[in-house]
């Protein structure tokens, strides 16, 4: 059954299976009742599967994430929704020093099928902590999965398969994509969660992205076009694990990468794709993996974020530099 | 007002508690106390016995409440001493805030509507509450607000046009919070209590009799900060008021969904006094913030107060209330508005004349315009001020990509030179 929806009401409708089919998945955060949290993504939940499913939690974020792992330790399977980016620290601890670690410690006996939603990135004009990019730093952590769709199609079967996951999985919204619509089709055999996929060929070169980049890529892959150059366009979809070998056979016929992400290129997922994708293509590359991604500087204010993010023409900028090498 | 004696007797019993172990914190933590910080912990309290708004069961607690309201003055025994010197130029005072700090939210709502903001916390409903606590600090008291104390600034001396820049986008903040003692506000909930805390342990370590007072919302009292900050202040007996304005809601979560004693009760648990006072009676905050105010200077340690108040509002300009509650609740507490409760208090004891009133008008709009004209003129800001202290020390990296950013911005100036 196809249709035509948001991405927001795609991950609302992939809840909602997911909340029927298996009556320990859980729902919880701050307004995710009433309200269906302040993106409507959990819109009208609580009225279907009740309170005691979908949990308005106090404004605790240790609290949630920490409750979550000990529901998950009683075989429950809590997808909690972390309201914002910036919101995520005061969790951090519990997602790093015990979430991401129960599995190894209990020798594989426990597991931890809990997921984490979490809002990201900027370009919708947010105040402070609104905006944040922090993938890498979970993707760093071992034992957490971290994946971010980017498209409605995408984030209505990831979160199908994040929920199936017994790992944590830490599932990144690109917020500014929420009203993006797209075909969802709720029997699809999707692909598995970790696999890169190829959403547009092209032969001079590969963009590699995931979340909110992916689209702009497609734009610069089609502004490229009208230049003549063809570019191949990668949706990475998961962060860790990072499907190397899709990125790998692109390059390897492109010969030149450009990573694009919004969190700040020091230290970055781009680093570790450019590092890997060097080891294994490096006979094949006729330039250095190059990126773009934001800046060694907190988000800054709403009104210079368009200088902050990247856009069409820093990754077109990107494109020349690389193929002038 | 009637105490439950029981429960006045175990609280005073925990001030005591927490007096006693601020001076082993004192003495174990900083053993070259200075002969100020000895006098803070050693002077008798002049405050009132720590028995607070009695909790009678079954019932909500009740409120110090100083005006009723219907603008009656109400005799408090307990706090009645803190506002005795009270003129009714003070009281006109008091009101001249509430009015004008409600007008200059209602304006920055408007300028939201019309896309000059991008987003707006209003405070209207709470005026009483942080105008009275907000007048209760002195010039050397250190404020640490959250993202919707603006009658609190206005308090303090903090141009209100500066509070706009983050909301409009233009800044992460606006204003030097040493220039007035009034920190920056702070987003992530609960964070800033820490921070108080802290400072008021500096400000100890300093014998300095000055305090501190933290500003947060019954939401936030759930954070592991929030309750962080109370083990600390207390072990530390730290000269800190928590200030709980507790506006019923947290966006769409009841005070319910956070607590079920009532908040100020809390503070007993940490081993210092909690009260609940009418957070639409300016008078009363006023008094009850002086108290635990002079309760923090005078070395007695920490006070939670729970200011019970109302956002009558939406949550911030995103927010759409209608969503989780209903109207109703919203008229019942229109009753109790701080401002109109003042307003027939002063009325009915002659305190103000029909001129008082209209020239106030003339000032509200006066402050609407100079609002309105100094958010449209607010300059974007530059674009390299993405690289501007990120660190106090400069940063190769940051130098470095200031560079490549300049060299890619002068690109697009040269292709339009060249058009
Ligand atoms: C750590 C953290 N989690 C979530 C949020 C999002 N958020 C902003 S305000 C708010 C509600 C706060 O309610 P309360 O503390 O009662 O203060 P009020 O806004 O009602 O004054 C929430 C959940 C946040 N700012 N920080």
């Amino acid at each position: 059954m196809a249709e035509k929806m948001a991405m927001a009401k795609a991950i609302n409708e992939s809840l909602r299976r997911a909340l029927e089919a298996d009556p320990k998945v859980l729902v919880m955060g701050e307004d995710v009742g009433k309200l269906g949290g302040v993106f409507r993504v959990t819109d009208g939940l609580q009225k279907d599967f009740g309170d005691s499913r979908i949990i308005d939690t106090p404004l605790a974020e240790s609290g949630i994430v920490g409750a979550a792992i000990g529901l998950a330790l009683r075989g429950y399977r809590p997808v909690v929704e972390i309201q914002f980016d910036g919101f995520v620290f005061p969790a951090y601890d519990q997602i790093v020093t015990q979430l991401a670690k129960m599995h190894a410690r209990s020798l594989g006996k426990v597991k931890m099928p809990v997921v984490v939603r979490i809002p990201y990135g900027g370009g919708i004009g947010a105040v402070e902590h609104h905006s944040e990019s922090p993938e890498a730093l979970f993707a760093h952590v071992a034992g957490l999965k971290v994946v971010s769709p980017s498209n409605a199609s995408d984030a209505y079967w990831m979160m199908q398969q994040a929920i199936q996951s017994d790992d944590p999985v830490i599932y990144f919204e690109p917020k500014r994509r929420y009203w993006d619509k797209a075909e969802v089709d709720s029997e699809a055999i999707p692909a598995p969660l970790h696999k890169a996929q190829v959403v547009r060929e092209g032969t001079d070169l590969t963009l590699a992205a995931y979340g909110p980049m992916v689209k702009l890529c497609q734009e610069v892959a089609a502004a490229a076009a009208e230049e003549g150059k063809s570019l191949e366009v990668l949706d990475l979809r998961s962060v860790s694990p990072l499907d190397f070998d899709v990125i790998q056979t692109s390059v390897e016929k492109t010969r030149r990468l450009v990573v694009v992400h919004e969190a700040p290129v020091f230290f970055g997922s781009g680093g570790e794709i450019a590092a890997r994708i060097t080891e294994r293509c490096f006979y094949h590359l006729e330039a250095p993996v190059l990126r773009v991604g934001g800046y060694h500087a907190p988000y800054p204010p709403a009104r210079l974020e368009e200088e902050y993010l990247p856009d069409l023409d820093r990754v077109l900028d990107a494109v020349d530099r690389s193929l002038a090498y | 007002m009637t105490v439950d004696s029981s429960a006045a007797r175990k609280r005073s019993a925990a001030g005591k508690a927490g007096t006693t172990g601020s001076k082993a914190g004192s003495a174990g933590t900083e053993s070259g106390a200075t002969g100020a910080s000895a006098k803070r912990t050693t002077s008798t309290t002049r405050a009132p016995r720590a028995a607070r708004a009695g909790a009678k069961k079954g019932a909500e607690p009740e409120l110090v409440q100083l005006l009723t309201p219907e603008g009656k003055r109400v005799k408090n025994a307990e706090y009645d001493s803190y506002v005795a010197g009270i003129t009714p130029e003070d009281l006109r005072g008091l009101y001249r805030d509430m009015v004008l700090t409600r007008r200059f939210d209602a304006e920055a709502t408007a300028l939201q509507r019309q896309g000059e903001l991008g987003l707006w916390a209003s405070l209207l409903g709470q005026e009483a509450a942080q105008i009275g606590s907000g007048r209760a600090t002195r010039a050397d008291d250190y404020v640490f607000p959250t993202y919707r104390e603006h009658g609190v600034a206005w308090c303090r001396g903090v141009d209100p046009t500066n509070l706009l820049g983050m909301f409009r986008g233009v800044n992460n903040g606006g204003w030097d919070p040493n220039s007035n003692n009034f920190h920056l506000y702070t987003i992530v909930i609960g964070s800033q209590t820490l921070h108080a805390t802290g400072y008021a342990m500096g400000v100890a370590k300093d014998g300095a009799d000055s305090a501190v007072i933290a500003y947060f919302g019954d939401g936030a009292s759930s954070q592991g900060d929030v309750a962080e900050s109370f083990t600390f202040s207390a072990v530390y007996n730290a000269p800190v008021v928590f200030f709980c304005q507790n506006n019923q809601w947290a966006i769409s979560e009841p005070t319910e969904k956070q607590t079920r004693v009532p908040l100020y009760q809390r503070a007993q648990g940490y081993g210092f006094p909690g009260v609940r006072v009418d957070g639409n009676d300016v008078l009363a905050c006023l008094a009850v913030t002086r108290w635990a105010l002079e309760r923090a200077r005078n070395g007695e340690g920490p006070t939670l107060v729970e200011a019970f108040t109302y956002r009558m509002g939406a949550h911030t300009t995103s927010d759409d209330p209608s969503r989780y509650r209903g109207d109703e609740e919203r008229q019942a507490w229109e009753a109790k508005d701080p401002i109109l409760r003042l307003r027939r208090h002063l009325e009915a004891s002659n305190h103000a004349d029909e001129g008082f009133f209209e020239e106030l008008e003339a000032e509200s709009e006066a402050l609407g315009k100079r609002v309105r004209e100094a958010v449209r003129a607010m300059p974007d800001p530059d674009h390299f001020a993405i690289f501007e202290n990120v660190y106090a020390d400069g940063h190769a990296l940051v130098d470095e990509e200031r560079a490549q950013f300049a060299a890619y911005q002068a690109s697009f100036a040269d292709a339009e030179g060249g058009h």
